[in-house]
């Protein structure tokens, strides 16, 4: 017997609900992306749509990110989809264990759930020219 | 008389100032081995790092165009002569125009020829060779990634900057592990680098990616000691039975890892010039494998 939210997963399955919405003041977008199946699973528990994954999108060119602080939150998967605007440049964020090349053309994703919150600092870890020292960013994690 | 007495009575007489002494026997790896090692004497020799000659920023260092050179003034009046210099890489500041960074390599080699010890090695920063994977660097330098042998020490350069991910690489640990094969288990083993090859802060990139592959092709050689630069400051650390010594720059020093959020270099004090900068002596014991290290000032204070 099948429950009334695996029955609405069903229905809706195949289905991807996206919501845009402005987090932190540096107006950094963030996509959260979720399946149908998990809406209708916590919708049937708590009533309201929730967060199952964010997505943000930073661009990286000598010698920033863009944006250069993204505010995510603690317990809900981050995927990060990360871009060149120009050379080979790289994303690592240690505290998390992540890291990625970003190359012009292409698109690198890394996922991560931050478990803590706190001020965390990325930076590019494949030199890239002058600037390339002051290139960081920080990842901000709220409850 | 042997390189103690000679540090002591300098620092006594004033021929010398030195601003710290530390020597390292409980840091390093201390093995007896009497007289298996007849022959093999002990000797010193001056490590010298991130002179990054082309940096211009005053507030940081406003003698940009003259440390260096007192470097070079200073290890030529030391009284004993070192038996070769080294440099730990970052020669240069880095820059994006490839004529201007071989203009900068000319200009530095011009200074360093300036040594009366002509035996001076060179190794590359990634300020040197990140940019264009050594192509300059080797052009004026010779090679990323080399060996020699003194006195009873197996010396190992190691290139951990021409890949801009501040990889060593397959090919490179293969040639290593060649040439450790060549040594014996308790053969006396200094290896020069220029980045960290342990994880000493990677948030500020003070790190080599793959650097656990180094340090484990090293592990079963008993007396191996690391000196490197990169920090712009000292910094002693074991991993295991190795020592990890970094050295001071002779540009502008870095504050302590983590220290501060964001990584910049140490204002100029005006009240204590050349405060942080400086260059060190490395007194090999090779019967005990042991290095005594002392730090000297860019000048004498």
């Amino acid at each position: 017997m099948k429950s009334k939210a695996s029955v609405l997963a069903t229905l809706l399955g195949g289905m991807i609900f996206t919501a845009l919405f402005v987090l932190s003041a540096d107006h950094s977008k963030v996509s959260a992306r979720q399946s149908a199946g998990a809406i209708a699973t916590a919708s049937v528990k708590a009533g309201v749509a929730p967060v199952a994954e964010q997505v943000i999108h930073i661009t990286a060119r000598n010698f920033e990110f863009s944006p250069g602080t993204i505010t995510v939150k603690k317990g809900v998967q981050v995927v990060l989809e990360l871009t060149s605007a120009d050379r080979k440049h790289g994303f690592s964020l240690r505290a998390f264990g992540v890291r990625a090349d970003i190359k012009p053309g292409a698109v690198s994703r890394v996922r991560f759930t931050p478990d803590r919150t706190g001020r965390f600092t990325f930076l590019c870890d494949v030199f890239c020219g002058e600037g390339h020292e002051e290139m960081t960013g920080t990842l901000v994690v709220t409850d | 008389m042997d390189r103690r007495g000679f540090v002591k009575l300098a620092a006594l007489g004033g021929g010398v100032v030195f601003l710290s002494g530390l020597h390292l026997d409980a840091l390093g790896a201390v093995v007896e081995h009497g007289s298996k090692l007849a022959g093999h004497e002990d000797f010193y020799f001056v490590q010298l790092s991130d002179t990054h000659w082309g940096f211009d920023g005053p507030k940081i260092n406003p003698d940009a165009q003259g440390t260096l050179k007192k470097a070079v003034e200073a290890v030529n009046g030391l009284e004993q002569p070192p038996d070769f210099v080294v440099f730990t890489g970052d020669l240069t500041h880095t820059t994006d125009d490839a004529n201007v960074r071989r203009e900068r390599m000319k200009q530095f080699r011009e200074i360093a020829s300036g040594l009366k010890v002509k035996d001076v090695r060179f190794m590359a920063g990634e300020h040197d060779a990140s940019l264009d994977r050594g192509e300059a660097y080797q052009e004026l330098f010779g090679k990323l990634n080399y060996t020699f042998d003194h006195k009873g020490v197996h010396f190992i350069v190691l290139d951990n900057v021409s890949d801009p991910g501040a990889i060593i690489g397959d090919a490179q640990l293969s040639w290593l592990v060649s040439d450790l094969k060549q040594q014996k288990n308790d053969s006396r083993i200094v290896v020069l680098t220029h980045r960290p090859l342990f994880d000493l802060y990677p948030q500020w990139d003070w790190a080599t990616r793959d650097g656990a592959n180094v340090i484990g092709a090293l592990m079963p050689y008993k007396n191996v000691t690391v000196f490197y630069g990169h920090i712009h400051q000292e910094h002693h650390q074991m991993t295991g039975h190795i020592a990890h010594h970094s050295a001071k720059s002779l540009m502008f020093p870095l504050p302590p890892p983590g220290s501060l959020p964001k990584k910049a270099p140490v204002p100029w004090d005006a009240a204590a010039p050349y405060k942080g900068l400086g260059f060190r002596e490395v007194e090999a014991q090779v019967r005990k494998a042991s290095y005594g290290i002392t730090e000297l000032p860019v000048m004498k204070g």
